[in-house]
């Protein structure tokens, strides 16, 4: 596959993650993974001091469902959603899979039309074909620039 | 403004926003006779390490100098009162100023002063400087297994009287061996200080606004379980047996099946290991005025609350484990941290509701008062139900005793 047919089903996928989050379509978010992939959010704090404390981990596609289940039907909150903005993909191959880098910046948008920044950082992910030969996160970690979360954490970044 | 009741079962909303009850917090709490969780001494592993933090408003650092010894000091430059140390944590010889150079020992000693002399003998400090007598500013420092305590009053009682004797048998419970920080959360809250800590004492709270507790059956009021207070009534803790031992041998698939009922997809999400022999599956011990110590199963955490202003707050979380965890032990703190934090499926909740309060008793609610009267007006231990407000009243109990009978 040449760069440009490579970058632009990175590009793909990066664009359905954003949508299923952005549209408030969560419950599709699981299946942009692999069944056994790993999603986690931990904060640039955490990774500089090796330190292993996530803010959310998700070993596997069902803890993602669960998370989902969590913020429907379980945890209470004021209702919320996110627009993010993602550049900057810097993307390699090899003989297994594919890995990509990328910023984002997310903006939370609170139901009373208050606005503010939210969370920047950079995605780290891995990313496969599946059986149908489409591709799919095996794993991606949110690296968030703060270590400050604003209230509290509950649609995935 | 008078306290509303001869006991704290009524309390003053207008605690939670008066800018000028907020100052005198400053004096009478945190420069009073109180102690304030700043770290665990692990995080200062090596000679040269030094960390920042705050008791209330004031910046402070926490050292080790070569010896080992633990310094206390006000992060405030003797010269023009610039921060010393700005950043969160460090390692160096010698605690440096950056506006004009002054530099410090790690036990707070003024080591140099640039152009102390002068240039060729012009200028420079008078003849009568002393360095000796410009140290940084040193306060009182108590180390109890393995957490550091801070106080800047000279009057406040030793830490093991401050705390309690229950209290500090629960710390031993928990800093039994040597622990391991395994990451930090810090988390923005819009809401007075005291909401929060409130909040982290109110059993009554627990298993209705964290449905998930409810949900997965992990915590119910109906549960075994306690309230205990310190004699003075300041100090409390939170406890539960976890259901699993009180219905017979703890068992990961009996455990399992009462959450399939609800559709959880992973289940593993709520493996636990029973590490503790009392059955105590939750415990969360609030030291007066703004520390929490928490173990939920085997998630293990001191939280500590930085006020910011009559409205915002400051949560920092330390997470921890045992330095001699075993792999599979350490994987089950770190997927139940889960639960915790501002992502946290038990704990999210919190980072909002104080908020709710303060938008709540804003403008004329300013007038009125809160009710805490669950279980009567009194403060003192309860172990047959958690149906009880006895540990929010403790916290009153305190902050009244400092502040005063006229606010």
């Amino acid at each position: 596959m040449n760069n440009l047919q490579l970058r632009a089903r990175v590009e793909q996928l990066h664009t359905r993650y954003i949508r299923v989050i952005d549209d408030d379509r969560l419950e599709d978010w699981p299946d942009l993974f692999t069944p056994d992939c790993k999603y986690e959010i931990t904060t640039r704090e955490n990774r500089k001091l090796g330190m292993p404390l996530a803010l959310m981990s998700c070993i596997g596609r069902n803890m993602m469902i669960d998370r989902i289940t969590g913020l429907r039907k379980i945890n209470v909150y004021e209702p919320h959603s996110y627009r993010h903005m993602i550049c900057g993909l810097e993307i390699s191959e090899d003989d297994n899979s594919i890995t990509c880098i990328s910023n984002f910046q997310i903006v939370r948008i609170m139901h009373t039309g208050a606005m503010s920044l939210f969370a920047t950082g950079v995605y780290e992910d891995r990313l496969v074909d599946n059986d149908a030969g489409e591709l799919r996160f095996a794993a991606r970690t949110v690296i968030t620039d703060s270590r400050q979360t604003d209230t509290l954490l509950v649609i995935p970044l | 403004m008078q306290w509303p009741q001869d006991d704290t079962s009524s309390i003053p909303y207008r605690l939670m926003s008066d800018p000028a009850i907020y100052q005198r917090e400053q004096d009478y709490i945190f420069k009073g006779p109180t102690w304030h969780y700043l770290c665990l001494d692990a995080e200062l592993p090596a000679a040269g390490s030094w960390l920042t933090t705050s008791i209330g408003e004031t910046p402070v650092i926490v050292s080790r100098d070569e010896q080992g010894n633990l310094h206390g000091l006000i992060n405030r430059c003797r010269h023009k009162g610039a921060l010393v140390c700005a950043e969160q944590r460090g390692k160096s010889s010698t605690l440096r100023c950056l506006y004009h150079g002054w530099s410090y020992h790690l036990d707070g000693r003024l080591r140099l002063v640039p152009f102390e002399k002068g240039l060729e003998g012009k200028g420079g400090m008078p003849p009568c400087f002393n360095k000796a007598d410009h140290g940084l500013a040193a306060f009182r420092l108590s180390v109890y297994h393995g957490i550091v305590f801070g106080t800047l009053n000279d009057n406040t009682e030793a830490l093991e009287f401050y705390l309690g004797e229950e209290m500090c048998a629960h710390i031993k419970r928990v800093f039994h061996k040597p622990v391991e920080v395994l990451g930090y959360y810090h988390q923005v809250m819009h809401s007075n200080w005291k909401l929060y800590m409130e909040n982290a004492r109110d059993s009554y709270h627990a298993t209705i606004l964290h449905a998930f507790y409810a949900t997965f059956k992990l915590n119910r009021l109906t549960m075994g379980g306690g309230l205990l207070v310190s004699p003075n009534g300041w100090n409390t803790m939170n406890y539960s047996i976890g259901a699993s031992l009180r219905e017979g041998q703890y068992d990961s698939t009996q455990l399992r099946s009462v959450m399939s009922d609800i559709g959880l997809a992973e289940p593993a999400l709520l493996d636990h290991r029973i590490e503790f022999d009392d059955g105590i599956t939750i415990a969360i011990q609030s030291l007066f005025p703004t520390c929490v110590h928490q173990q939920i199963y085997n998630t293990l955490a001191m939280r500590q609350v930085i006020p910011q202003g009559p409205g915002k707050a400051e949560l920092h979380w330390t997470f921890f484990g045992y330095k001699d965890d075993d792999e599979e032990l350490r994987k089950l703190r770190l997927q139940q941290a889960n639960l915790i934090g501002p992502a946290g499926y038990v704990s999210m909740e919190d980072g909002v509701i104080g908020e709710y309060v303060q938008r709540g008793i804003a403008g004329q609610g300013l007038d009125d008062n809160a009710l805490l009267l669950m279980g009567g007006t009194g403060v003192e231990s309860v172990t047959d139900s958690r149906a009880n407000e006895t540990t929010v009243r403790g916290f009153w109990k305190g902050y009244r005793s400092l502040m005063g009978e006229t606010l």
